[in-house]
């Protein structure tokens, strides 16, 4: 990793996340192999993969809270982590987190006042309103986070990541468990801060569908980057006609160059029970 | 390396306060029961007035550092399970922001449980101490600190709430039954004594018996009170070195 001591002057070409030979161990277990990927600013980019693939672990990383990472991870000029990043990176977790014992606007001031103290309190206050409109949350402002739906508790934990101007957003599948109407009109909102704030966003689902939404696609399985595409680029490269049927076009390749290289190595016997064990998993 | 904000510092301690606030029946009980508790030991040492004196005295400085104890450590032990810890290390917080947003926020706590349970003893229940009411809650505010600073620290260490409230007896009780509230700590088997001598809570109770038998401030309080701030403060430290930006 670079040195946190001394960050280079973050360049405005320099990609929003460059990651090369990233690794992550958790325990014993390796969790991301040897990743290599940037992600472009000012564009939505989605991490899709099914649930346990490591989208979270490298979310994560980017942010700063993952122990354990090696390789060269680096996030708006500077090493993932850097104290300068902690204003100009805008987290939100898979399970929401906020204060469950205070309002939304209790939850947001507090927030809000961390991210940049000494403002003028007008201004704070209007900086609140201005994500509370965002999320669509303004007639539960006064609300007691605790006592709001799931989804409603989630999109409290997005607009306090998107308090203040940051640059980057890494948000943890923020539509899961949304409805249909409310996860087009985020979409839309993640679209609107990529273009209009030349914000970059990073937003990770492990529904499908919700690839077609994304400038940029990275697909992940089992810890490894499977395609760093353009949705259509991904199409069009598989010959399939949506990300999903790309994505599964993508398992079965690798699954079968796996398959190919044992083969060369492995007696009979070993690849029969190997062909067994693939037709069971493509079930 | 942590670096304290003052404006960061108390808009956590007022986030902290505002927690409280949304939650009447804790405050509630934070400050009633000490008060409670007093009024019943002044009828079970009815007979003696004179027990009552050492044993209100001593569980005057008693009382803050089990109730921000038990608070602390629940309430760090939720800002480390709901996400909340992950995610303002991520952002521009300093460590000793938050410990120190704590220790304003309960201290403020302790110093009106304390006025209540000390107003209460003193011109009520009839307590009588010799020294200055002012050097009580002086005690008593330092003993929250300790309480506070304990409860941050051991929080690291329990997975759950049940696992929290189990260290209240694992942390508080040994020291409970050695500060000297039973019986005096001189009459102990040495080797109790000497642990005694190393626990914080024996110079809490002894700090509050100085103020109880003499009019002005003696060397052996300024010991006490100076032990007891050293030890929060230390423990404080440990308590930050537990809080981890990075985490597996």
């Amino acid at each position: 990793m670079n040195k946190a001591s001394d960050p280079p002057a973050p360049t405005p070409a320099a990609p929003a996340v460059r990651a090369e030979d990233v690794t992550v161990v958790r325990g014993s277990r390796t969790v991301l192999h040897h990743l290599c990927f940037t992600v472009p600013r000012g564009q939505v980019t989605g991490l899709l993969g099914p649930s346990g693939c490591g989208k979270s672990t490298l979310m994560r990383a980017i942010v700063g809270t993952q122990a354990k990472v090696t390789g060269t991870l680096e996030v708006l000029g500077n090493p993932a982590g850097h104290a300068a990043n902690r204003t100009r990176v805008g987290y939100v977790t898979q399970a929401p987190s906020v204060y469950d014992d205070l309002t939304v606007r209790q939850n947001l001031d507090y927030f809000a006042a961390i991210l940049a103290p000494g403002r003028p309190p007008e201004e704070r206050h209007h900086d609140v309103d201005r994500v509370l409109t965002d999320v669509d949350l303004t007639s539960h402002a006064d609300a007691l986070a605790g006592n709001l739906s799931g989804g409603q508790r989630s999109r409290v934990s997005l607009a306090v990541a998107l308090l203040g101007t940051p640059e980057l957003l890494v948000l943890d599948e923020p539509t899961v468990g949304l409805d249909p109407v409310l996860r087009r009109d985020l979409w839309r909102l993640f679209h609107e801060t990529a273009a209009g704030r030349g914000a970059t966003l990073l937003v990770s689902s492990h529904v499908m569908d919700e690839a077609e939404r994304c400038d940029r696609l990275l697909l992940m399985r089992e810890g490894r980057l499977l395609a760093d595409d353009t949705p259509d680029a991904l199409r069009s490269h598989t010959g399939t006609d949506t990300v999903e049927e790309a994505f599964l076009h993508l398992v079965d390749e690798a699954a079968a160059k796996a398959r190919a290289q044992q083969a060369e190595r492995a007696p009979e016997a070993e690849r029969a029970r190997e062909n067994d064990r693939a037709q069971e998993s493509t079930r | 390396m942590s670096t304290l904000t003052p404006a960061r510092t108390t808009a956590t301690a007022a986030r902290v306060l505002r927690q409280l606030r949304h939650d009447p029946r804790t405050i509630a009980l934070m400050l009633l029961v000490p008060c409670l508790m007093l009024v019943l030991l002044r009828y079970v040492f009815d007979g003696s007035p004179r027990t009552f004196d050492t044993t209100g005295a001593s569980l005057l400085g008693i009382f803050p550092l089990i109730t921000m104890f038990l608070v602390t450590s629940i309430a760090t032990l939720r800002e480390r399970t709901s996400g909340t810890l992950e995610r303002l290390l991520a952002m521009p917080l300093g460590k000793a922001d938050l410990i120190a947003g704590y220790a304003l926020a309960f201290g403020a706590l302790a110093i009106v449980q304390s006025a209540l349970a000390t107003g209460l003893s003193l011109w009520f229940l009839d307590l009588d101490v010799t020294g200055s009411p002012w050097l009580v809650l002086l005690v008593a505010l330092l003993d929250a600190l300790l309480g506070t600073a304990l409860g941050l620290f051991v929080s690291a260490f329990a997975a759950s709430e049940f696992q929290a409230v189990q260290f209240m007896p694992a942390v508080i009780f040994p020291q409970l039954l050695l500060c000297g509230l039973f019986t005096p700590r001189s009459a102990m088997h040495p080797a109790l004594e000497a642990i005694s001598d190393a626990l914080p809570m024996s110079y809490a109770v002894d700090g509050m018996n100085e103020v109880l038998h003499h009019t002005d401030m003696t060397a052996t309080f300024v010991r006490d009170v100076l032990v007891v701030a050293g030890c929060a403060v230390l423990v404080l430290a440990l308590g930050a070195a537990t809080l981890r930006r990075r985490t597996a």
